[in-house]
């Protein structure tokens, strides 16, 4: 009975990916920012002071500005993508 | 004694065996021959003592050893079935700031004469208690079981236990169930220790028999045909230093199954 819901669910394109694999991503992500310990909040100050800086020499998008911490394999890196809009002139 | 060593049985979590895998780690060393003492840190929440079946036995507690009411040899519980292995109590009705990290430390050293092995169950959570706890301890086993909370408290775990320079703490993994690992619903063994990034010291599979055990006040690993059994016979031996490896937790097919029956297995 259990394989043949298991089969209809396969079918109807539900439980697509194994739940241990979101578990271990859901795992993943949450742990670059537990270990790295920066919260929520100091993330979103971090953004603030970044962009502080930046706006000294850039004019930059800064509501498609986007910092996250980020993690491959036992690294874990802060990537931001900061749309220039021009440079400033010197 | 010559070589004695302190070990904190540890996970963040609550609720995922660490009572349980003290109690029968402390089994299966004292099998083997060692002096073993069970140390239940996890002061105002006493549970070791129910769990392996002594909890009529008790007069004094570990409170009383480090305010000095009473000797340490009158606190310390001979085992019912296992004449090298003791149980120093916690205290049932004080909070965790009636010990210190100092004296724990100076009870470890007391102990350290008498008992090649001791093991320190530790509450759970991050606070004083566990302080307190791993104070002084020579080396740290994480039980975790392979759920998403459980292995998030024990990567914080595992950082507090580097801070305090505790070196390599080891991973069991407790509750395994083969049947939903082969499914693809529940995270396998490498799944966790590529989380973790420690060493496994060994995994014990999901067993109603642990809980028939503990409902009796005997450890799981007295019941030789127990798979957990088995499973905490073969860390209690790495834990001695013995390469034991992993046993295969595959549940048996139907042919399988049959066939034990048939062959009276």
């Amino acid at each position: 009975m259990g394989a043949l819901i298991d089969f209809v669910n396969k079918l109807l394109n539900k439980d697509d990916v194994p739940s241990k694999d979101l578990a271990k991503e859901r795992l993943r992500l949450v742990l670059v920012h537990d270990r790295a310990t920066l919260s929520p909040e100091l993330l979103m100050t971090l953004k603030e002071e970044l962009i502080n800086v930046l706006t000294k020499y850039l004019e930059i998008d800064v509501a498609g500005l986007e910092v996250n911490l980020d993690r491959a394999d036992d690294t874990v890196a802060l990537v931001a993508n900061i749309p220039v809009k021009s440079v400033r002139r010197a | 004694m010559e070589s004695s060593q302190v070990i904190v049985i540890t996970s963040g979590k609550g609720g995922v065996g660490k009572t349980t895998s003290t109690a029968n780690l402390g089994h299966g060393l004292a099998e083997q021959g060692y002096k073993v003492c069970l140390v239940d840190a996890d002061i105002g929440l006493r549970n070791l003592d129910v769990v392996m079946g002594l909890e009529n036995r008790i007069v004094y507690d570990l409170v009383d050893v480090v305010e000095g009411n009473c000797k340490l040899r009158n606190a310390l519980i001979k085992d019912k079935r296992n004449e090298n292995l003791y149980l120093l109590p916690a205290a049932q009705t004080r909070d965790k700031d009636a010990v210190q990290p100092e004296q724990m430390i100076e009870l470890n050293r007391q102990l350290r004469e008498q008992f090649q092995y001791i093991l320190i169950d530790c509450p759970a959570g991050i606070e004083r208690g566990f302080k307190n706890a791993i104070a002084g301890a020579d080396a740290a086993i994480i039980v975790t079981t392979p759920e998403v909370s459980a292995v998030r408290d024990a990567d914080r775990i595992i950082g507090l236990i580097e801070a305090a320079e505790i070196p390599a703490p080891k991973l069991i993994i407790n509750r395994l169930r083969p049947d939903m690992v082969k499914k693809g619903d529940m995270m396998d063994i490498d799944d966790v220790i590529e989380i973790l990034a420690i060493d496994l010291l060994g995994v014990v599979p999901d067993d109603e028999s642990i809980i028939v055990s503990t409902n009796r006040g005997e450890p799981v690993i007295l019941d030789k045909h127990s798979r957990a059994g088995q499973a905490y016979r073969n860390i209690s031996r790495r834990i001695a230093g013995e390469d034991v490896p992993l046993m295969d937790l595959s549940s048996p097919g139907l042919l399988e199954k049959l066939r034990r029956l048939v062959g009276g297995k």
